[in-house]
């Protein structure tokens, strides 16, 4: 299985059988930190890789505020090098390029390979005390899928008629027919083979979380013993085995209408741009809405693929840094599994303006208005485990908070989009824009900042540096409601999304100095980051030395040597307890280990 | 720390609340609505707002009072509780509660909106053709029927009666667009390959007795490729007698000039 002499049994029965041998040899440095199959590396390599792409997709997130600060003004500086051709500015294409690939880099190659590939795959063996994954080399296999993914989506750009345009939903014929927009050419294919190879690698992680989680645990290890991040790490993988064939099929469909001019989302009688397409042979006779449908019914549950993880993470670093059990562990296994749940059925909550049967909308919006009850059980269950205890205010403490205080503005503002009379008024403008980057950078990107300052001394055996961290929080929070919060009030002005410059309208002009203070706030938060890369990159070769436990958690991977040798557990492991065992009257300290035996 | 970090989660919450305040003064606010549709949509906005803002101060409280109150340097151990079976069932079932109410609140607003059975009576007087990146309109000639030879056509300008039920019919060319008028709480995507029925009544006067005759921007509101920032038009109301002589003058010209815009 495992390309070491590693041996793994499999089973969760008597103590004892998780049965490790240490007799390897020495790897050589490309099998050891390149192509490893060792979770704990693919983890570190997904981390990496993510950030990288952050990084990316931030700089695009950059260039739209300029182009909505001050639409078609010379860039300064690098403005010379991006775009030589159109004197400076950012071009009408260029714009709706940017935000396709912001969109499509920040879910499918930052939010979800960070959460799932790289948390998914560092924790949940060591916090369930396995060795390893299930298949170590389909793990491997799952990250190096990832390079094929990014080269394609980086390369789209340098193509003739540059990257995709259609926005991240890729919306038929707008996507499929080449002569509606420049991006729609092979910027487009490449895309939608970014996406498959990406939805590949989402895939081989699921199965691989999925067996690990239910067939690896420790001994005494029960479901109900299990952290919730391993729960809603468990739960988003289970989302992924179920939604992802249904994307992957679609951008088939749709690879197919656009190479071998099928007609599946295309209808009769289309003249695009002067352009037609059945006239040239292509066929004809589709249907864009089942697109939609296709595309949704995977990418409304990558949406809690994108929060569950960050709610579980969060739920775990809340409760270690709050010294007290997690208030209600079952309601919030519940809840999560409601979330996910009811997620496949709300996707038609994105179609409510689209001309999809209005008596289809009516049931979605009632799905929809009810799926907003698990999140508010969550966020109750989050204040209880805060109320009474003892909060130690360290920078992976502060940005848990700051995800249940931002998550909590990203879950709310979503109640006025469920209910379909208002969500006419308000779709496609700027209060959704704000509502997903409340919950996905409020909420995810700061319980991955949380997550990171929590686990990086098993990472990598040092302590990230508490003062940066807490700098890197404050200036962070601050600018990220600076560029968000304001975001409500523009889409109930009425603002589009997606335009390049709205300030032609007479309704619009006015609300340009307020995109001129989100803007600054954008740059400030872009460039605060700083704070967090010098940290992560000098902590980890000059960082204060890390013990085993360094934040006196209970759970099994604080059992491990810091950072855990191949193999992960130099001792035999048995589990006695729940994972929430802080201020427990049984012991003197104010927290009891899970594989700590009382009777011993 | 303790400071800071309760004064930055306090800032937050009085922001988040003075900002919504604040933003109907800045210019940052729903324009005055002037449809039919208006104050319903607007009513069950308001209820939202209030249910929410009530929400966001509690739980942003209760969130800001613990970071302030609890990490306070306490050598003593935490609260040893797993949970409160009562607390779930109270913060399960209350929200619950005010959910369902605010699903079935809606669901007569949305059938008026959207559903057929529920449609004014009548022709529909144009179709709304969408294409990159312009809107034409299509009215039926002296025959009062549309798709027949006299229809003429009018480029950016949707005329349409004031006081009136005005049942159109809505397509698009080429690739998806959105009709989307603000003001009229409207909005509705155009799908190539679909014909569907829209429809929305510009009431008389505004609550504060001012006429609603006039201009109206028409917006593009769904992606439709690079020109999609200046996918405008507008919707001119117009008085029925003022409205009738438009009609009547655009099938004149129609008839002189053959093929005319």
């Amino acid at each position: 299985m495992s390309s070491s002499n590693t041996n793994v049994h499999l089973g969760t029965g008597a103590p004892g059988t998780v049965h490790v041998s240490h007799d390897h040899h020495e790897l050589g440095f490309l099998r050891k930190y390149i192509f490893s199959t060792d979770h704990k590396v693919i983890g570190i390599q997904f981390m990496i890789t993510g950030l990288i792409m952050f990084l990316i997709g931030g700089l695009m997130a950059m260039a739209i505020r300029w182009q909505l600060a001050w639409p078609w003004t010379e860039m300064p500086i690098v403005g010379k090098l991006l775009f030589p051709a159109t004197g400076k500015v950012i071009s009408p294409e260029f714009y709706t390029m940017l935000f396709t690939m912001h969109g499509t880099i920040m879910i499918f190659f930052v939010i979800i390979p960070l959460l799932t590939g790289a948390f998914g795959n560092f924790l949940i063996p060591l916090m369930i005390g396995a060795p390893d994954m299930a298949f170590p080399k389909l793990n491997m296999f799952g990250y190096w899928a990832m390079v094929p993914a990014i080269c394609l989506a980086i390369t789209s750009f340098f193509v003739e008629g540059g990257g995709a345009s259609s926005g991240w939903t890729a919306y038929p014929p707008l996507s499929t027919i080449a002569s509606a927009a420049p991006g729609s050419g092979q910027g487009q294919t490449l895309w939608l083979m970014a996406l498959t190879w990406s939805g590949l690698s989402s895939m081989m992680g699921a199965v691989n979380y999925v067996t690990t989680i239910v067939k690896m645990r420790a001994p005494g290890l029960t479901l109900m013993r299990m952290p919730l991040t391993i729960w809603s790490l468990l739960i988003a993988a289970l989302l992924q085995l179920f939604a992802l064939p249904v994307l992957t099929a679609a951008s088939i469909l749709q690879l197919m209408d656009r190479v071998i001019d099928t007609g599946f989302f295309t209808p009769t009688n289309l003249i695009v741009n002067q352009y037609n397409a059945e006239a040239a042979g292509a066929a004809a006779g589709g249907q864009p809405l089942l697109w939609q449908h296709l595309f949704w019914f995977y990418s409304h549950p990558a949406v809690y693929i994108m929060v569950l993880p960050a709610m579980g993470l969060a739920s775990d670093i809340l409760s270690v840094h709050a010294r007290k059990p997690i208030f209600g562990y079952k309601p919030m296994v519940y809840s999560m599994s409601a979330i996910a749940g009811l997620g496949f059925i709300v996707w038609g909550h994105h179609m409510f303006a689209s001309g999809m049967n209005p008596a289809m909308g009516m049931t979605f919006m009632v799905s929809t208005i009810m799926i907003a009850l698990p999140s508010a059980v969550k966020v109750f269950n989050w204040l209880g485990t805060l109320w009474g205890s003892r909060i130690q205010l360290t920078a992976a403490m502060l940005n848990a908070l700051g995800f249940v205080a931002m998550f909590i503005i990203g879950g709310l503002s979503g109640i006025w989009m469920a209910a379909t009379p208002v969500d006419i008024y308000i779709h496609d403008t700027y209060i959704i824009v704000a509502h997903f980057h409340y919950v996905v950078f409020g909420g995810s990107v700061f319980a991955i900042f949380a997550g990171i300052y929590h686990w990086f001394p098993k990472m990598f055996g040092r302590m990230m540096n508490e003062t940066l961290g807490k700098i890197h929080f404050v200036g962070s929070f601050i600018f990220t409601n600076g560029v968000f919060y304001l975001m409500h009030q523009l889409g109930l002005a009425g603002l589009m999304r997606r335009t390049a410059d709205p300030y032609d309208y007479e309704a619009f002009a006015r609300l340009q100095p307020i995109n001129e203070i989100i803007s600054y706030c954008a740059f400030g938060l872009f460039l605060w980051q700083g704070f967090f890369i010098f940290n992560f990159f000098h902590s980890m070769f000059w960082g204060k030395r890390a013990g085993r436990n360094p934040w006196k958690a209970t759970s099994l991977e604080w059992e491990a040597p810091s950072p855990p040798g191949h193999g992960n557990f130099d001792h035999q492991l048995e589990v006695f307890r729940g994972p929430y065992e802080y201020a427990s009257p049984e012991v003197e300290e104010d927290y009891l280990p899970q594989a700590r035996n009382l009777n011993a | 720390m303790r400071f800071l970090a309760t004064f930055l989660f306090l800032a937050l919450l009085v922001f988040g609340v003075w900002s919504f305040q604040a933003a109907e003064s800045l210019g940052m606010w729903l324009p005055p609505h002037v449809s039919s549709f208006g104050p319903d949509i607007d009513g069950l906005f308001y209820l939202i707002l209030w249910m929410v803002t009530f929400f966001f101060v509690l739980t942003e409280a209760v969130l800001i009072y613990c970071v302030w109150r609890f990490s306070k340097k306490d050598p003593s151990k935490a609260q040893f509780s797993h949970g409160n079976h009562k607390l779930e069932l109270l913060w399960t079932g209350v929200p619950a509660l005010m959910l369902l109410v605010i699903a079935f609140a809606q669901m007569g607003t949305w059938a008026d909106m959207r559903f057929e059975s529920r449609f004014p009576e009548g022709e529909p007087i144009a179709i709304a053709w969408a294409s990159q990146f312009d809107w034409r309109f299509q009215y039926p000639g002296a025959d009062g029927k549309l798709g027949t030879m006299d229809d003429f056509e009018v480029a950016h300008d949707f005329v349409v009666p004031v006081g009136e039920d005005v049942k159109f019919i809505l397509r698009s060319r080429d690739v998806i667009h959105s009709f989307s008028v603000p003001q009229f709480r409207l909005k509705q995507d155009a799908m190539p390959g679909m014909a569907i029925p829209v429809w929305f009544r510009v009431e008389p006067e505004n609550k504060r007795g001012e006429s609603n005759v006039g201009d109206y921007e028409l917006i593009c509101m769904e992606l439709c490729g690079w020109g999609h920032y200046k996918m405008a038009g507008m919707v001119r109301v117009l008085p029925r007698a003022e409205y009738d002589a438009w009609v009547l003058d655009q099938q004149a010209r129609f008839l002189s000039n053959g093929i005319e815009e």
